[in-house]
């Protein structure tokens, strides 16, 4: 589905990432994790477009997607969500989502405003689409409040569902459970499960939360200093000595 | 909803009557005022979808008007008026003969100045904030002194005279509403959301599939055919043109407009363009010499600019969003509003 080869990202004489190798087949949840500032989100940023990376190359459904802009990776079908929630502050819940369609509905400016037909149709077949997003993670009754007045569990959940009206293959979560409870990372965990199977996604996701990544991804890549130290199944990175190593460090 | 458009169609009635009451028992004077009114209502809301519903901050208004208006001027006059015009140096000869119907020509305006706003976009939105802010203006100069040199096109700093009155109160109020009408639709629609997704947050709308660019251009392309079309209307009306009338005040009091009214509102806009303009010619008197009991001063020319400046220092302290802040006049929110105040009045029960 996805391969990054060899991919380094230097910002002056720092490496965030380093000889970054990850390769996901379709349909597979893979965890990236590490310790603060191991470039995690740096790895997103380069897949996404949004640095041009150092070196090394990116492959995405066998097309080379280095250094493409952002929105043309969302159109190729990535779509991501952010670490510090951005969503778009004066705009209800329902319009964020709306923004999101427009990539896929194929109007143009004028066709837009002078409402012609075939520009209202696309607009009430996203717009029931949205609705139908929005009722799988039981915000649809929250559809014309400020997207900033939802609670901060829901304003994450709502950011997945805007990145899934993008029709994405691939979904990148970065850090889906930060600031969520217990129970709510748990009902985390079964959402993304979820909406894997309902979509036919493939998801790569960043967590700090260990039980959350343990218990949804198949394999995961773990990331110090911009280096991969580890790569596999949870039960093998748990015993990884230098896993444990880069979390607890030694004497 | 129903009620809803049959207030709006009752609306408009009113509207439509009260121009045509307007243009057929107020003097000149007045009439003249509330067709400025329109033409600032065009003006601020160009300005307003750039900086109220995309975010950039563009101080490049007055160029693209003196484009229109020059456009227009030079499309509209006939040749016997172009010769009395240019009498330092012959205009150049396609020119010369050229006259085209004025609606045509308003089209021409508004379209030379969305091409000069292609040209200037290219490399100027590749800046944001403050730096868009100051590259627009510098632009906008460049365009006046380019105005101000090509003698036997422009005619130079002496301008051109004796445009053609073609500016009505029918054709400037035809122009504000349907300027209005386009604003509401393009705001409201699928790419007028995108557009509002690059201002309240860039890397997000990018990374939701939206062509920042291209989005951000295409709003500062139609930004600048209004404005052309304004600045246009603003020519025929004034019947005199000159490269001096079209400085950073000019921007400076569409920026007014736009910020008293709500960044980011069409009805404050054209609520706000109504306010500046008619206060513009009801504070005139505060120019003249004034007589207090004891006091006598003489005229002091530009005090209500400092009156403006005032209001617009109390707006940007006690209420940043001006008039409207981002909302839009509703009837449901009207009829809201009217019937809390009348609750209010009987001690607050409904």
């Amino acid at each position: 589905m996805i391969r990054t080869e060899n991919v380094s990202m230097r910002f002056g004489g720092l490496t965030a990432v380093s000889d970054l190798n990850i390769s996901i087949e379709k349909n597979e949840i893979v965890g990236l994790i590490g310790p603060n500032g191991a470039g995690k989100t740096t790895a997103f940023n380069t897949i996404t477009g949004v640095y041009k990376p150092s070196e090394g190359r990116i492959v995405f459904k066998g097309q080379d997607v280095t250094g493409a802009k952002p929105h043309k990776i969302t159109e190729l079908g990535i779509a991501r969500t952010f670490q510090n929630i951005r969503l778009w502050k004066d705009m209800d819940v329902l319009d964020n989502v709306l923004v999101a369609c427009h990539l896929r509905m194929g109007v143009g400016v004028f066709a837009s405003t002078l409402h012609l037909p075939a520009y209202r149709a696309k607009e009430r077949r996203s717009r029931e689409f949205a609705m139908s997003l929005l009722e799988s993670v039981g915000l649809a009754d929250q559809a014309h409040e400020a997207s900033t007045s939802l609670p901060y569990g829901k304003q994450r959940r709502l950011e997945i569902v805007r990145a899934l009206a993008t029709e994405p293959s691939l979904l990148l979560l970065d850090e889906p459970a930060a600031g969520m409870n217990p129970q709510e990372s748990l009902e985390l965990m079964d959402f993304i499960v979820k909406i894997r199977d309902q979509y036919d996604l493939t998801i790569l996701l960043i967590e700090h939360h260990m039980q959350v990544v343990m218990g949804v991804c198949t394999r995961m890549y773990v990331l110090d200093y911009g280096v991969t130290i580890a790569h596999g199944s949870p039960d093998e990175i748990r015993r990884d000595p230098k896993v444990i190593e880069a979390y607890l460090g030694v004497d | 909803m129903k009620r809803n458009t049959m207030l709006s169609i009752a609306a408009g009635v009113v509207v439509i009557a009260a121009v045509t009451l307007a243009d057929a028992t107020l003097g000149r004077f007045t009439v003249r005022i509330l067709n400025l009114s329109a033409i600032y209502i065009i003006l601020a809301l160009s300005l307003n979808l750039l900086n109220g519903f995309t975010g950039l901050f563009s101080l490049g208004h007055a160029g693209f008007m003196a484009v229109g208006a020059y456009v227009s001027a030079l499309l509209t006059m006939s040749p016997a008026q172009k010769e009395m015009n240019f009498f330092l140096e012959p205009i150049v000869p396609i020119l010369a003969t050229l006259q085209i119907p004025f609606p045509l020509a308003l089209i021409a305006a508004g379209t030379c100045a969305g091409l000069v706003a292609v040209v200037i976009g290219v490399p100027a939105l590749r800046l944001r904030d403050d730096y868009l802010a100051i590259a627009t203006l510098g632009f906008a100069e460049i365009i006046r002194v380019i105005l101000t040199n090509t003698q036997n096109i422009t005619n130079g700093a002496q301008g051109l005279k004796g445009i053609t009155k073609y500016s009505t109160t029918w054709v400037v109020w035809s122009c504000a509403v349907l300027s209005i009408v386009f604003m509401l639709a393009l705001v409201r629609s699928s790419y007028g959301r995108t557009m509002k997704a690059v201002r309240d947050d860039e890397i997000a709308a990018e990374a939701m599939g939206v062509n920042v660019v291209k989005v951000k251009s295409t709003s500062f392309v139609i930004s600048s055919f209004m404005a052309g079309v304004g600045g246009a209307l603003l020519g025929h009306m004034i019947t005199t043109i000159d490269p001096k009338m079209f400085t950073l005040i000019l921007t400076f009091n569409i920026l007014l407009i736009v910020v008293l009214g709500g960044n980011g509102s069409i009805t404050g806009s054209v609520v706000g363009a109504i306010i500046v303009t008619v206060l513009m010619e009801a504070l005139r008197f505060l120019d003249m010499p004034m007589n207090f009991l004891f006091i006598k001063t003489d005229g002091l020319p530009g005090l209500r600019m400092v009156i403006f400046s005032i209001l617009l220092m109390i707006v940007v302290l006690y209420r940043q969003k001006g008039l409207m802040g981002n909302k839009e006049f509703s009837w449901d929110g009207f009829i809201g509003l009217l019937s809390r105040k009348g609750s209010a009045r009987n001690g607050g029960r409904p």
